[in-house]
């Protein structure tokens, strides 16, 4: 639920204002700067946040993105209201941000490699968990099973949502039961760890991948940092919660920079599906129109695809 | 309100009237900051000194019980208790957080906090008892798991999904009872069960009600109005379909008679174990998922699912 590096990023449409200055250098950069550098600062190298449809751009090849469950809305179960109504929070939610919920999901072409892909918002309502969001990563799971598809979930959140009550909870139970299915085909699951990851949503389908990512200077920890200083009474470490001090104790399985995300991510993928083999071998070889590639690892792919059943491209488009 | 009550009745006045107006009025708002008191006794109950914890279960329940330590990697948590015991003519796994009475088990107990290495024990138990074909019996009761800088370092986060992941593969049946507290994520890890079985005076929550107020009212001391908010007592996480059941507590609450509790426990555990055992570990496992699959109330393109 805290954040430690404020960060401002244009919400809606991202980095297409005017000037902005790094909260974290102050250095001056442009908006075409940043845009061009994945929205990561060129002097210090701090990774602004992304909203989720720039990071859809940003990892999905163009054109290839096709939406699913879009349709979902929380529906208040609790009627809940604190200084004001949880459904006006969530209109103006939707408003400012464009998105019916705090993540995303649709299949995608990543690198010419079929994958369902999950993205959280952090500006809707905190990136927070409810039951839309639960029921989204379940469709999400399902897709991927059914087409045999490898997972991708970029995750950004403050935890589970407090105006869902218990049901927001039970999120955390039901994605960890979709995480089991998904080991049972099995199908390949990377998270991809941002600024801020807490939380329910750490303690639960985030940190049951396959393969953990995370970017430089994200936040992760279970509790906040003000929760933690609030009970031992004494101020944090600097690197409290970072990425780079869970790498250190072993939380994560690497920290790579927005620049590189991409082709690590297919790369991962690529040797999950297809074994040893793959490393051995380029990855970007077109062959007849699909994402094919020679060598062993082709073979590898072949039979996994024989093996699964799955025809290509079954998912509607 | 209260101003307008405590203004002297006048002959030919009638104050009486206007009060119920307004009252009602605030009601339909649905704006009244009338806390209503039986919540915040149940907040009360759940947390009280002398309700039986899982060691006074135990104590009741299992006479043979023999507890088995450590996370095999780093410590061993007291904050949860595990073990082995007879019952009804079959082992069972029990695994509970557990709370201390006096200062010296408070602290020993970490106020009922567990560590990641709490919930690596309870992993490792949980896996041991689905290799030998036995039940898994949880007593959930924590304010929630320990937040400190070792635990995170140590993988809070991941001890606690680790422990929802074991949960959810156990092919053996799994019954859980909240039996105070159960306080988020660091209750849930030990509630991804067969059945969830709430004690009446009990409560389940996403959140305590005094972080809620701080968070969304920035009042710590709007808890009582939080609490009524969240819907946490056992007949409102019922209704909201989040738990199997509502277990009666003996008369004037679990605190007045553990040996009353236990007896009330164990007979609902029995039937809850025997229903369970009668059917076959996948289809066990698969109605467990559809069970919690259906957690949760969305619209889709306009329609209220549930």
């Amino acid at each position: 639920m805290a954040q430690r590096v404020s960060v401002n990023i244009s919400r809606r449409n991202g980095a297409s204002g005017g000037a902005e200055s790094c909260p974290q250098c102050k250095q001056l950069l442009s908006a075409v700067e940043l845009r061009d550098n994945y929205s990561v600062c060129p002097n210090c190298g701090n990774h602004f946040r992304l909203s989720a449809r720039e990071r859809v751009a940003m990892l999905a090849d163009s054109g290839t993105w096709n939406e699913i469950a879009a349709g979902l809305r929380s529906a208040d179960p609790l009627q809940f209201f604190d200084l004001r109504p949880y459904s006006e929070r969530l209109e103006e939610a939707e408003y400012d941000t464009g998105l019916g919920e705090a993540m995303i999901v649709g299949s995608c072409r990543i690198h010419k490699m079929d994958a369902v892909l999950m993205v959280m918002d952090f500006s809707f309502m905190g990136g927070s968990m409810g039951s839309v969001v639960g029921e989204k990563f379940w469709r999400a799971c399902e897709a991927a099973i059914e087409n045999r598809y490898p997972l991708v979930a970029v995750c950004a959140s403050g935890g589970a949502r407090m105006q869902e009550g218990i049901l927001s909870l039970l999120q955390m139970a039901k994605t960890t039961c979709a995480v089991e299915l998904l080991s049972e085909v099995p199908v390949p699951f990377i998270s991809i760890l941002t600024h801020p990851t807490t939380g329910g949503v750490l303690a639960s389908f985030a940190t049951l991948a396959d393969v953990i990512i995370a970017e430089p200077g994200a936040l992760l920890s279970f509790s906040g940092p003000r929760v933690i200083e609030q009970t031992i009474k004494e101020s944090l470490p600097d690197n409290f919660g970072l990425a780079e001090s869970n790498l250190n104790h072993g939380q994560i399985d690497m920290i790579v920079p927005r620049s590189q995300l991409k082709d690590r991510l297919v790369q991962i993928l690529g040797m999950l599906e297809g074994g040893v083999a793959c490393a051995l071998e380029p990855l970007w070889e077109e062959e007849a129109g699909r994402p094919g590639r020679r060598g062993p690892l082709a073979g590898a792919l072949g039979r996994i695809k024989a093996f699964a059943n799955a025809p290509w491209r079954s998912l509607k488009r | 309100m209260a101003e307008l009550k405590r203004l002297p009745t006048l002959p030919g006045v009638h104050l009486k009237d206007e009060i119920a107006k307004i009252t009602h009025r605030l009601r339909d708002l649905g704006l009244s900051r009338q806390v209503d008191k039986a919540v915040w006794d149940k907040v009360e109950l759940a947390r009280h000194a002398q309700r039986p914890y899982t060691l006074d279960y135990i104590h009741h329940m299992f006479p043979g019980f023999i507890e088995l330590s450590g996370d095999r990697c780093f410590a061993d948590d007291a904050a949860i208790v595990a073990g082995l015991a007879a019952y009804m003519g079959r082992t069972i796994m029990v695994i509970g957080h557990q709370k201390g009475r006096d200062l010296a088990a408070r602290t020993r107990r970490n106020f009922g906090m567990p560590r990641p290495e709490g919930y690596r024990k309870a992993q490792r138990l949980m896996i041991l008892a689905d290799k030998f074909g036995i039940p898994v019996f949880t007593m959930i009761d924590t304010p929630g798991a320990f937040p400190g800088v070792a635990a995170e370092e140590r993988g809070q986060a991941g001890a606690i999904s680790a422990a929802l992941l074991c949960m959810a593969r156990l092919d053996v049946p799994t019954v859980a009872v909240i039996i105070g507290e159960g306080g988020s994520g660091g209750a849930l890890a030990l509630g991804l069960a067969d059945r969830v079985l709430m004690l009446e005076n009990s409560i389940y929550s996403v959140i305590s009600p005094e972080s809620c107020a701080a968070i969304l009212w920035k009042d710590s001391s709007e808890a009582h109005l939080a609490a009524q908010t969240l819907r946490l007592t056992s007949s409102q996480v019922a209704d909201l379909g989040a738990i199997d059941a509502v277990l009666p507590e003996p008369r004037g609450g679990a605190h007045r008679d553990h040996a009353g509790a236990a007896h009330i426990v164990k007979e609902v555990l029995e039937d809850n174990l025997r229903e369970l055992e009668a059917i076959r570990p996948l289809d066990r496992k698969r109605e467990r998922f559809a069970k919690f699959r259906r957690m949760g109330v969305w619209k889709e393109n306009g329609l209220t699912l549930f």
